[in-house]
């Protein structure tokens, strides 16, 4: 908890992703991007936290973010993504998409492309809510039920998906409808079959609360999280559909976002309106001994699914325990107080970084995973 | 114009093209509408002349500054830390705690202060000294060095509540606090290559003697009557000295030693090493009375001010607050602050703080409530008309037990909502505090706003939301409509799963469940399909308008070679034919339908009355048969 360090910021923060780091260095992430909202003049800014050599800079103390550059932005972020090292694409509330472009050499930032609207309604802005991207091609939904493919260096849009009548929200290279969770998949694997997508009616019940976020484990493409507006946590097995493997009270209020953390995937991290952000973890299939994962306050583990050593790692995954809670999962919470909706959070390796609509950010750079 | 008091004073709008930058405070919402449409009038009036401008009339120009947005969330985030203080814990144990709540506030002022003092020196360095940004903002910085002055007294004098003793040490840390000058001068003259020589090195000296340092004072291990005995004698033995003209021979030492008598003629003529009559006023007390009580303090202070100002002609509102402080009289500072500062994060924190240290008397206003929901109230107020900090607002709103809800209820409802992701921050807020009048119309304003774009299923969403059975009616009529016209149903996966909320009204529910008739037909349960569109129209669910679509609906199951509708529920179909029939050859029909639709109707009821015997003469038959 002493690692985490807030920055006031004098914008709400919506959205906050790490610049992806080349996996090949080894390196931890430096620089983030934040897109503000609800401002008269919104931003997209790109902010540092390295070791400054630049001595004319603030000088806060090592790990404090600084900001490099900022550019406006029409209408609020409603979602921010990295293509890749230098670009970045944004959501617009106007029903706008834009390309930017961050130079690190002089600090600015240039807009590369705009699609002033991608989502819209016959008479009104339609904003546009979430987007994924896969270099080159970027994928946007929208509330007026649409989804939109682009690519990066082509004028308009290469293909309008479909005519989803209820309001879409997050993708993450799948979506899910309000009050549904229909999954629609699509096939990524063939590049030429830009037929129908396949909808996977899996008739989930139980569960009717509109959902907010959705992340695919990073290995096992079948595990999904999904959080929603009642804060519950649930995992699903799209294979078998139906209801959620496990449902847990996670947060009071809302949740913004659910992200599995991309090279260890027994963390999940979740933040939510009510000002908290979590850090789950579930009980480790790795030879790691007991005495090192603790530490922390929260409930206790229960080893209750150890593999014998050396071995075998079951083709389930840990998530998928079913024990909503109880059984091998713990919970940790990552911010000193209850501050304002956390609204959103990114991590990479060891460093976390959320923003909050008390206009502040803040980063932790030793999250132990 | 006409303010509270009923004087009327006129006010000349430029017409100028230059942006003017007019600065009002207005006490309550009402006045500032009446400003603002009498704005509109003139704007209106005006058009003989050109295209009016309209100007843009912005309240609280403060909460603008990006900078100064950091000193409202980070001061917020310390308000309500400190409103969850619990209440049980004895005095004494709370004090600690509150004096570094208010030293917190003072740290959050302090960074902003910094961060603004630095903008203003790289604006300079850039050469745009004239800049007019440059003046706001040293402007700014003046206002919060100000405040912050004030507020460190007020924590010295009433938060830590400092007893004889150790008031004095206080005293001289917060002069010394706002007085860097004198480090820089001494870091000079020391640096220099001779520091007695230097000629500023007797005023170095002077101002270090008269800010005294922790010798001076009393400590913290003797008492009161050991320290002031000791310090008669050592007081003495200066005079003594002073009157042995032993240091006659260098006129300098004479001067410090007169100034550490107290002497008030010697500290007069040194008044631009003081600087203030604050400080000529601690060292008076440090080297006249260090062991001052706090209820003296303000013969003192008065005696001071006027001997320090003494030919200026009123004293400025800085020194009549200090002043105010002086005298412990806390309800004159707030008032005072009130009225010198434009912004009321100051005086609304400050309070907020000294009531919570139990310091303010309760003692109501015309406007009812105490001082601090007044100015807690005010404040919150002005933070509402933001954009962006109007969530701050909220929770400033809670902790006023009084009238914190009414404001809310009547402020919350003002917030635009440009998005979905805000409407549901918006009405979070409001479920939360069980606001069911408001949350039903953010949620009709959403369901308006989805359904002007066509978006029937959004609508139906945010009605369902807020329990709205009248909207909920609506939207299922426009869905049927809609499946009349095209035959399909949109946003099929909505009214799938509405579970229990298909309840709330009978259009809802109808909906629902020919939707899961359909479902039923779909997966070939073709009987059970048939049990429900009876039960539809018999239960009285469908309304009356619908009830041909349902009976043709019926058609192909009646065509099935396998008989579907027994004959009870075919009599029961026959009939229901009869009543919409009947209802639809009365005379008083409307006449303006077209002889083709006529038509339709007809060749439709006797389709129907064909299926339906047919159907009767293959159920009875169906029913007479005993199996073999």
């Amino acid at each position: 908890m002493e690692n985490i360090n807030a920055k006031y910021v004098s914008q709400k923060i919506s959205k906050t992703r790490w610049c992806p780091v080349s996996y090949s260095s080894l390196q931890q992430p430096e620089v983030f991007a934040t897109g503000s909202w609800d401002n008269e003049d919104n931003k997209v800014s790109i902010w540092s936290i390295g070791n400054h050599n630049n001595s004319g800079l603030e000088d806060g103390f090592e790990g404090d973010p600084q900001i490099l550059c900022e550019h406006k932005h029409g209408g609020d972020v409603l979602d921010l993504q990295f293509l890749d090292q230098e670009r970045m694409v944004s959501a617009s509330s106007t029903g706008a998409v834009t390309i930017f472009r961050y130079h690190p050499n002089t600090h600015t930032i240039s807009v590369l492309q705009h699609w002033a609207r991608a989502h819209s309604y016959p008479c009104d802005n339609a904003p546009c809510t979430a987007l994924v991207c896969s270099s080159p091609e970027i994928v946007t939904v929208g509330e007026d039920g649409r989804i939109v493919v682009f690519r990066a260096d082509q004028e308009g849009a290469v293909r309008v998906i479909g005519e989803m009548r209820t309001r879409m929200l997050p993708p993450h290279k799948e979506s899910s409808l309000k009050l549904s969770v229909v999954f629609v998949r699509e096939c990524r694997q063939q590049h030429n079959s830009r037929g129908d997508l396949p909808k996977d009616h899996g008739g989930f019940d139980g569960d009717r609360a509109p959902l907010h976020c959705v992340d695919r484990h990073p290995n096992q493409q079948h595990i999904v999280a999904t959080g929603g507006q009642d804060g519950m946590l649930c995992v699903w097995d799209v294979r078998q559909g139906g209801t959620p493997i496990s449902l847990m009270e996670a947060h009071s209020a809302e949740m913004w976002e659910v992200r599995f953390h991309p090279t260890n995937p027994d963390h999940l991290f979740t933040c939510s309106e009510d000002g908290s952000l979590l850090h789950w973890e579930t009980a480790s299939h790795s030879e790691m001994p007991s005495f090192l994962q603790g530490g922390r306050n929260s409930s206790v583990i229960s080893h209750g699914a150890l593999t014998p050593a050396g071995g075998n790692r079951p083709l389930s995954s840990a998530w998928l325990c079913g024990d909503s809670g109880k059984g091998c999962l713990e919970t940790t919470h990552m911010l000193p107080s209850q501050t304002m909706s956390v609204n959103s959070l990114d991590i990479i390796g060891q460093c976390l970084v959320c923003g909050t609509d008390g206009e502040a950010i803040f980063v932790n750079r030793h999250v132990p995973v | 114009l006409q303010d509270r008091n009923g004087q009327i004073s006129t006010l000349v709008i430029p017409s100028s093209k230059q942006q003017v930058c007019v600065n009002f405070s207005f006490n309550t919402f009402a006045s500032f509408l009446a400003f603002v449409s009498f704005l509109l009038f003139c704007v209106s009036g005006a058009t003989g002349s050109g295209s009016p401008f309209i100007h843009e009339v912005r309240k609280d120009e403060d909460i603008y500054s990006p900078i100064l947005r950091k000193l409202f969330n980070e001061s917020h985030h310390i308000f309500v830390g400190l409103q969850t203080i619990r209440e049980d814990l004895p005095s004494k144990n709370k004090k600690p705690q509150f004096v570094s709540i208010s030293k917190n506030y003072r740290s959050v002022i302090r960074a902003c202060m910094e961060e603004l003092q630095q903008v203003a020196v790289s604006t300079k360095n850039a050469e745009m000294s004239v800049h007019p940004l440059i003046r706001s903002v040293l402007l700014q910085v003046s206002i919060l060095l100000a405040i912050e002055l004030i507020w460190n007294l007020c924590e010295v004098l009433f938060i830590d509540a400092a007893p004889a003793g150790s008031l004095l040490l206080h005293l001289l840390d917060w002069v010394r606090l706002h007085k860097a000058d004198v480090d820089e001068k001494a870091r000079d003259v020391l640096q220099s290559d001779s520091p007695a020589e230097h000629r500023d090195y007797w005023d170095v000296v002077i101002s270090l003697c008269c800010a005294g340092g922790e010798l001076c004072a009393p400590g913290g291990t003797q008492t009161l009557t050991e320290f002031d005995v000791k310090w008669r004698h050592w007081h003495e033995e200066v005079d003594r000295c002073l009157q042995d003209n032993s240091f006659a021979s260098n006129q300098h030492l004479e001067v410090l030693c007169k100034i550490l008598l107290g002497d008030e003629d010697t500290l007069l003529e040194h008044k631009d090493l003081l600087g203030t009559w604050y400080h000529f006023l601690v060292s008076r007390l440090l080297f006249c009375h260090p062991t001052v009580k706090p209820t003296e303090l303000h013969y003192y202070a008065q005696s001071c001010m006027t001997m320090f100002l003494d030919s200026r002609s009123a004293p400025e509102p800085l020194d009549s607050i200090l002043l105010a402080a002086f005298e412990f009289d806390i309800h004159q500072v707030i008032k005072d602050c009130s009225i010198a500062l434009n912004n009321w994060w100051f005086v609304a924190h400050l309070t907020d703080l000294l009531d919570h240290c139990k310091l303010l008397q309760s003692h109501n206003l015309h406007f009812g409530s105490n001082l601090r929901e007044f100015l807690l109230l005010e404040y919150a107020s002005g933070l509402f008309t933001h954009h962006s900090l109007w969530q701050l607002a909220v929770d400033y709103f809670d902790h006023c037990l009084e009238f914190g809800r009414v404001y809310l209820e009547l402020q919350i409802e003002r917030v635009p909502l440009d998005t979905e992701r805000k409407a549901l921050k918006v009405l979070r807020i409001c479920e939360q505090r069980q606001m069911s009048e408001q949350v039903r119309s953010i949620c009709k304003i959403m369901a308006m706003r989805a359904l002007r774009n066509n978006r029937l299923g959004s609508a139906l969403s945010w009605s369902i939301r807020a329990k709205d059975a009248a909207f909920a009616t609506l939207i299922s009529e426009r869905f049927l409509q809609d499946y009349c016209a095209k035959g399909t149903f949109s946003d099929l996966d909505l009214i799938d799963n509405l579970g229990p909320a298909m309840l709330l009204s009978d259009r809802l529910t109808f909906l629902g469940k020919y939707r899961e008739f359909h479902k039923l037909y779909g997966e070939k349960r073709f009987k059970e399909a048939a049990k429900l569109l009876l039960s539809l129209m018999t239960a009285k669910i469908a309304p009356r308008s619908f009830w041909m679509t349902l009976l043709t609906d019926a058609l192909p199951l009646l065509e099935q070679k396998e008989v579907i509708f027994s004959a009870d529920q075919t009599y029961e179909l026959m009939f229901c034919l009869e009543e919409l029939t009947s209802s639809l050859n009365t005379p008083s029909s409307d006449s303006d339908k077209s002889m083709q639709e006529e038509d339709v109707e007809l060749t439709k009821v006797e389709l129907l009355r064909l299926a339906l015997s047919r159907n009767l003469a293959m159920a009875i038959v169906k029913e007479g048969t005993v199996e073999t």
